[in-house]
């Protein structure tokens, strides 16, 4: 019983089941509940800030839509779009996964990745680098005279923090789907099983539900000025 | 059942199974990482100690003896910081629980054994954080690392400590995921919720804590970091920040985070009254159930803490009332073991006289609680000792007399070996009388006005003081003694057999210690638990 | 196997449905409705967040426990929201002419920040 051993059978054409699991059924449901239970602590870790955000917004409404008005609402939905997008990939990876069609798989978790960096790279590259140039991110270059400045100052410490620790969730989910695609590759999914990729799923998916909520939070609040 | 006179250990169990350290460091076995986590925690309640220790000889004196106040704020700030996020939190969930739960339920392991395995080693990483921001000079903001002393005007290793309680969380969220899809999917046959050990139903309420309510404080420890180093952040009150808001994140967790500390004794508890009573446990349900609603009900009292921070009058009120709320399945429980030992066959070994000081000094500790939730009071002994007093009460005359009486009446089965029960009794004794002579004192210092977190004090105080610090080192002693002798015992302690207490449960039908995948055969559960009356018609008890 | 395979067909429609929805949030956000504007947007939010979660992550045939999972999930941010929003707005809340907004008191800018 030497740990390093692994506990899996290796090849994909047999059911595999881990040791401490009766049967594949119980090691499904039980991987999904801890994956959902995990979500749950996600939500409760993006619900803390989100909590500090409505008090604030509903202090500083004012300021508050001042400094959503200067964020770019086009960019911010396309990225939304590029967003879901990336979900549809994802749930179609999925789908590919359960009926065994490894090289779809492969296809649609590279996709996913992809749209998945699109959303960094308009997020750092075209949004960060430019609120930067226009002086909006406090403790590093925050220039905006107008009123309530230590307010808006506020907001934008909300939009960075909010969006960094999003974009910190995708970057680590880019990585686990890297781990997965490598493992698509060499074979290792099946319609027996195919666990991981689902488990995935619902990460990926839930990082998208967190960014249907930041959109309209942090870039239309000033939208109709 | 058996009665072997002179019971042999088994050939083969998880202790030797393999041999060396990376059988050991990359073990996925939840016994082995009971282990891990034993050891790591009996090392880090000794550096809270010592701090404890070094805090109680420099109130010997009212200008203080030992230390300058800077100081003293880095110990009392350690102190809490090791004792909470690095002994108390993880002490019986991590170590009896990951031991006992898959045995209790007749499964062969966690639902997630690498995960278990992961948050150890995550646990580790945020202790060495921790003890980095020791060594390189401490931090002084106190465990609570209030918003904007350290986000604003602190020098110290604030973010290093911060870092290390934010990554530590991680290891809590793990264990309590782990938990709760063990408990839900892999108990044996017949183990219906109901047949299941009240142990199990405390773990359970536990985890719910730790998933839901670990995350926020992980947050706000992280907003504190981001403020640190950026200088500004959300909690700034430059830029219309509230500090207030800062604590509401913060306890939103802390204040269940007590009841994580307290839970599992309490189910360490439901199981020792009963087996050293030799009868049933009184109200099974109205047991599990309370431990449920202490989970819920103590996520709606967080408030109790800031009645003076400036916090709106009217949620003071709120969680004045829900806070008396809470102590009501509290006394459910007490009321519960009462009853138990009620006409029971008493016996008085050592896990039995820690359940005994658990009963009396969480009682203690607990209605001092409702004093402190009264708002009118708590605006005169607010951070003064007497909450101090209190929250020691339940934490170490309430949680780690819990931890010890576990780990006492779970030794055999852990180790296969006995440990010398008269030494076990003295140290129980020991520790009693030192926790009663260190903290009762508190209590009226606190009354008579004596603040926390303050190096130096009024003489008039200093008697009390002087009892209080003699406690401690009586204190001190007891918690000592024990530590000689379980490894005493692992050596030459006499061999256990698989049930020497002639208790029920799965626990105590496989080996003492235990097969790597704990039984032979999957259990199968027929029968209610704590059948004592069909047990004693069984067996011939001496 | 007992897991559901959704057809590819209902995972289309849901994401039109969600790009549709995404759309209208956009262009709803330039009417000015006031303090309705955050209503709309939040509950054009859940509705995205229902699609997703009930056919992508599959809560539509998920067993009960993974639904209260996520349903005490809920709740608890429920509670965090709740207790700490009824502080702030409660802070300065005697009767006031204008209603509880207006009793919300805003905290100045402070001076300068002091040297650290």
């Amino acid at each position: 019983m030497i740990a390093s051993r692994r506990k899996y059978k290796l090849h994909n054409s047999q059911a595999v089941v881990a040791e401490q699991f009766d049967d594949r059924t119980q090691q499904h449901e039980a991987s999904s509940l801890g994956m959902w239970i995990f979500l749950a602590t996600e939500i409760m870790f993006f619900g803390a800030v989100l909590t500090a955000y409505t008090v604030y917004r509903n202090l500083f409404t004012s300021a508050f839509e001042a400094g959503s008005h200067l964020l770019n609402a086009k960019i911010g939905a396309l990225n939304t779009a590029v967003l879901i997008c990336s979900s549809l990939t994802m749930a179609l990876a999925v789908h590919a996964a359960q009926t065994g069609r490894r090289k779809r798989l492969m296809a649609f978790l590279v996709s996913t990745m992809l749209l998945g960096g699109v959303f960094l790279f308009i997020k750092f590259f075209i949004e960060w680098t430019h609120d930067y140039k226009e002086g909006l991110a406090p403790g590093l270059h925050f220039t905006y005279a107008g009123p309530q400045a230590g307010h808006v100052a506020m907001f934008y410490c909300f939009y960075f923090i909010l969006t960094g620790i999003h974009a910190i969730h995708m970057i680590v989910g880019e990585g686990v789907m890297a781990v997965l695609l490598f493992m698509a590759w060499r074979g290792r999914f099946s319609e027996q099983w195919y666990n991981p990729i689902e488990m995935m799923g619902l990460y990926w998916h839930f990082v998208d539900i967190i960014w249907i909520f930041l959109f309209p939070f942090l870039y239309l609040l000033g939208a109709h000025f | 059942m058996s009665s072997s006179e002179f019971p042999i250990m088994p050939r083969v169990h998880y202790l030797n199974a393999d041999y060396g350290i990376k059988s050991w460091l990359l073990t996925t076995d939840h016994k082995r990482i009971a282990w891990l986590y034993l050891i790591s925690i009996t090392f880090f309640f000794s550096i809270g100690g010592v701090a404890a220790a070094l805090m109680r000889l420099n109130l010997l004196e009212p200008q203080g003896m030992l230390v300058e106040p800077e100081t003293y704020n880095k110990l009392f700030s350690i102190h809490g910081i090791i004792m909470v996020f690095f002994f108390l939190v993880p002490s019986i969930p991590a170590v009896l629980g990951n031991f006992l739960i898959p045995i209790m339920l007749g499964a062969r392991d966690v639902a997630f054994p690498r995960l278990n395995l992961l948050s150890w080693y995550v646990f580790m990483t945020g202790g060495s954080f921790v003890l980095y921001a020791l060594i390189a000079g401490g931090v002084d903001t106190g465990w609570t690392f209030y918003t904007p002393l350290s986000t604003l005007y602190l020098n110290t290793h604030v973010m290093a400590a911060a870092g290390g309680v934010f990554i530590a969380g991680f290891s809590s969220i793990l264990t309590g995921l782990n938990f709760v899809v063990t408990i839900h999917k892999m108990r044996a046959p017949g183990l219906t919720w109901f047949r299941l050990p009240l142990f199990i139903w405390a773990m359970y309420a536990t985890s719910i804590i730790f998933i839901i309510g670990t995350p926020v404080v992980a947050i706000s420890l992280a907003l504190i970091v981001i403020e640190r180093i950026f200088h500004v952040g959300i909690f700034d009150p430059a830029l219309g920040g509230d500090p207030i808001l800062f604590q509401h994140l913060f306890w939103f967790y802390s204040h269940p985070a007590v009841y994580v500390m307290i839970l599992p004794s309490m189910g360490v508890v439901s199981e020792i009254v009963t087996a050293f009573s030799r009868k049933k446990i009184f109200g099974y349900h109205f047991i599990a159930f309370s431990s449920i609603a202490i989970a819920v009900i103590g996520f709606l009292v967080w408030g109790h803490h800031m009645f003076v921070s400036g916090q709106s009058i009217y949620a003071g009120l709120v969680f004045s009332a829900l806070s008396m709320a809470v102590a009501i399945p509290s006394a459910v429980k007490v009321f519960n073991w009462t009853a138990t030992l009620y006409k029971g066959s008493i016996s008085y070994e050592a896990p039995m006289l820690y359940a005994l000081g658990f009963i009396g000094l969480f009682t203690i500790g607990g209605l001092t609680g409702l004093y402190l939730a009264t708002t009118a009071i708590d605006q005169h002994v607010h951070d003064t000792y007497f909450v101090i007093a209190h929250f020691h009460y339940i934490m170490v005359g309430g949680a780690v007399m819990g931890y010890m009486g576990g780990i006492h009446y779970w030794w055999p089965k852990i180790s296969g070996r006995l440990y010398p029960d008269g030494w076990a009794r003295v140290s129980a004794i020991i520790i009693f009388v030192g926790f009663n002579l260190t903290f009762f004192p508190q209590f009226i210092l606190g009354y008579l006005g004596m603040p926390r977190r303050y190096a130096v004090y009024p003489p008039e105080f200093q008697t009390l003081n002087v009892i209080s610090t003699a406690g401690a080192s009586i204190l001190g002693i007891g918690y000592i003694i024990p530590l000689i002798y379980f490894a005493w015992s692992v050596r030459y302690g006499p061999v256990a057999g698989p049930n020497p207490w002639k208790a029920t449960g799965l626990e105590w039908t496989t080996s003492s210690p235990p097969p790597t995948h704990n039984f032979e055969e999957t259990p199968v559960v027929t029968e209610e638990p704590y059948g004592y009356d069909r047990l004693a018609e069984e067996i011939q008890v001496a | 196997m007992s897991e559901h395979i959704a057809s590819q067909k209902l995972y289309f429609i849901v994401f039109f449905s969600l790009l549709c929805l995404t759309l209208l949030t956009w262009r709803i956000a330039y009417i000015d409705l006031g303090r309705w504007n955050m209503v709309v947007a939040l509950l054009i939010s859940i509705c995205k967040t229902g699609l997703v979660g009930m056919f992508f992550m599959h809560l539509r045939w998920s067993t009960s426990m993974v639904r209260l999972v996520v349903f005490a999930a809920i709740f608890w941010l429920a509670i965090m929201m709740t207790l700490t929003l009824g502080d702030f707005f409660t802070r300065n809340a005697v009767s006031h002419p204008q209603g509880w907004q207006a009793s919300i008191v805003v905290p100045q800018p402070a001076a300068p920040a002091p040297p650290r």
